[in-house]
């Protein structure tokens, strides 16, 4: 496959049940882009990367991963291609140990016992988690739970990495070492999350679902600097684009609230920026 | 609640154990699990009122124990997890059979007693063996074993999901449990209509997850066979040594009385 490109055309998908989850979603994502999915509660992220390995099936509309269209027929390449980190690791970690974990995709794939001991060892150095090959998934802390995670699906080499909001439940050290393991990474990246502080500095393109519909696709800058966008799609800046909460409280969304902390003209600005 | 939980996560430890490297972890699973399993039947199909007989397979647990380096007040805790279950079945037994079987001193001893005491001594051996046999090998190996005894994979594949799962099932249980705990303040909350739509949830929890799963490894190429690594092992002299050895024992310990021959050893009723 020479282009590893995601695109879907027309989008939707009606759950047996009436809900309409996805009403028209249509992007393209080039090779090596690194882009951020984002929309509140409900607005279709999850239904949407469900679509891109071919776990649900579109009502209508099509998926086109790489050269050819997600088909029946296609199905076993695609999951090759594209790699999926779920959102709860306990649920991609289901082996006893984290080498057969981590071994489980390249041996499905039908790799020699060297070439998959090989893509383990790779995998496992590349999140830096070496020394826990041999644990069983229940005894690692969460932040190691997920880079397993991610190396159980970077063993089967895939081109495009889909991940479902990687940084929920880590503490701020953790997220910060899985920020930075995924930004060394040059594979083309999807991430969903409500953690925009991560999308802001891991992608440069981002995508706002809203009840079904792509409401804005862009440059990430640009999309956080639209407080209109923002205020409908129920969202809100990342905390790093807000301002200074001593000297500068920002605009919130329910102006009604009292700041956190009150704003003091008289406090002299002694603090670094 | 608390201590249900204290007592699963101390089965992490057990799993720590298996890492260990002593000349028993170092057998072949097959070997274990077919010693063990011919302790369980010996042990099982004793008499109903037989102890004495019972009491010489002690000598199993306590050597693997020691030659296995295990900490032997853990393995004791683990088993006395076992007792209630076992007084539970062996509990009516004093009130329904009160025919005298013995006589100790001016005390008419009922075989009630005497079946429910053999219930006890029998729970404490098997279950022993079993967690010796757990802490020595590690679990995943069990049902490797297992499928190599050929044991269909469906099951050896189910039995090694339980295992990764009941840790994160009863975290779940638990969870719930306290959070209903918090809010009835002592009182009985909703009673037992209640818990029917606690279990329920717990259902419809574990039915979500499981779908997860499913999807996890789909996306990993599951086609229905579980691969997992084999881990190099062959049945050698020495398994073949234990093996027989502990089956000999066993079965001529099953045979004869032991402690009845040695007894009549220093009467000389022999």
């Amino acid at each position: 496959m020479s282009h590893h490109i995601v695109e879907t055309r027309h989008l939707k998908h009606v759950y047996a049940d009436g809900t309409m989850a996805l009403k028209d979603v249509s992007f393209r994502i080039e090779h090596g882009e690194s882009v951020g999915i984002i929309g509140a509660n409900g607005a279709g992220k999850s239904t949407l990367l469900l679509h891109l390995n071919g776990y649900l099936r579109a009502t209508s509309g099509d998926i086109i991963i790489g050269d050819g269209q997600l088909t029946k027929e296609s199905l076993t390449v695609i999951r090759r291609t594209v790699g999926m980190v779920f959102q709860d690791p306990d649920d991609q970690l289901f082996m006893p140990t984290v080498y057969d974990d981590v071994a489980f995709g390249p041996i499905n794939q039908g790799l020699s016992p060297a070439e998959v001991e090989a893509r383990v060892s790779e995998a496992l150095s590349r999140v830096e988690a070496d020394e826990l090959r041999d644990k069983p998934p229940y005894h690692l802390s969460g932040g190691e739970k997920k880079r397993i995670a991610i190396a159980t699906v970077l063993s089967m080499r895939p081109e495009i990495l889909v991940l479902d909001e990687p940084t929920n439940g880590l503490d701020p050290y953790a997220r910060r070492q899985l920020i930075a393991l995924l930004k060394a990474f040059h594979h083309t990246r999807i991430v969903t999350s409500h953690d925009l502080d991560m999308v802001l500095e891991l992608c440069e393109r981002t995508i706002v679902l809203h009840e079904g519909k792509v409401m804005a696709d862009g440059p990430t800058l640009e999309i956080f600097q639209d407080d209109a966008l923002l205020n409908t799609c129920r969202l809100e800046k990342p905390f790093a684009m807000q301002g200074c909460p001593i000297c500068a409280p920002c605009r919130r969304p329910f102006p009604e609230q009292t700041p956190l902390i009150e704003p003091h003209s008289s406090r002299p600005h002694d603090h670094d920026h | 609640m608390l201590a249900i939980d204290g007592s699963f996560l101390d089965f992490k430890q057990l799993d720590l154990l298996a890492l260990r490297q002593t000349a028993i972890h170092r057998l072949d699973p097959r070997a274990k699990l077919l010693t063990t399993l011919c302790f369980i039947v010996c042990v099982v199909s004793f008499d109903k009122y037989e102890i004495s007989a019972m009491l010489p397979f002690l000598i199993y647990p306590t050597a693997l124990v020691a030659v296995g380096d295990l900490p032997a007040g853990y393995i004791l805790r683990k088993v006395l997890i076992v007792i209630p279950f076992a007084l539970m079945i062996g509990l009516f037994n004093p009130i329904f059979d009160r025919q005298v079987i013995m006589q100790f001193g001016a005390f008419d001893i009922w075989g009630g007693w005497v079946s429910c005491l053999s219930i006890l001594t029998r729970a404490i051996l098997t279950a022993s063996a079993a967690i010796i046999l757990v802490a020595t090998t590690g679990f995943p190996a069990i049902c490797e074993a297992l499928e190599k005894l050929k044991m269909p994979q469906p099951f050896a594949v189910q039995l090694l999901f339980l295992y990764r799962y009941i840790f994160v099932l009863t975290d779940e249980g638990v969870r719930t449990a306290r959070a209903r705990q918090l809010r009835t303040f002592g009182r009985r909350g909703l009673g037992i209509r209640h818990f029917g739509s606690l279990a329920g949830h717990l259902l419809l929890r574990t039915w979500e997850r499981a779908e997860r799963i499913h999807m996890a490894m789909l996306a990993r190429g599951f086609s229905g066979e579980v691969h997992s690594r084999r881990r190099q092992s062959h049945f050698g002299k020495q398994d073949l040594l234990f093996t027989v050895c502990w089956v000999i024992l066993f079965i001529l310990l099953r045979l004869y009385n032991a402690p009845q021959l040695l007894g009549s050893l220093f009467t000389g009723d022999l």
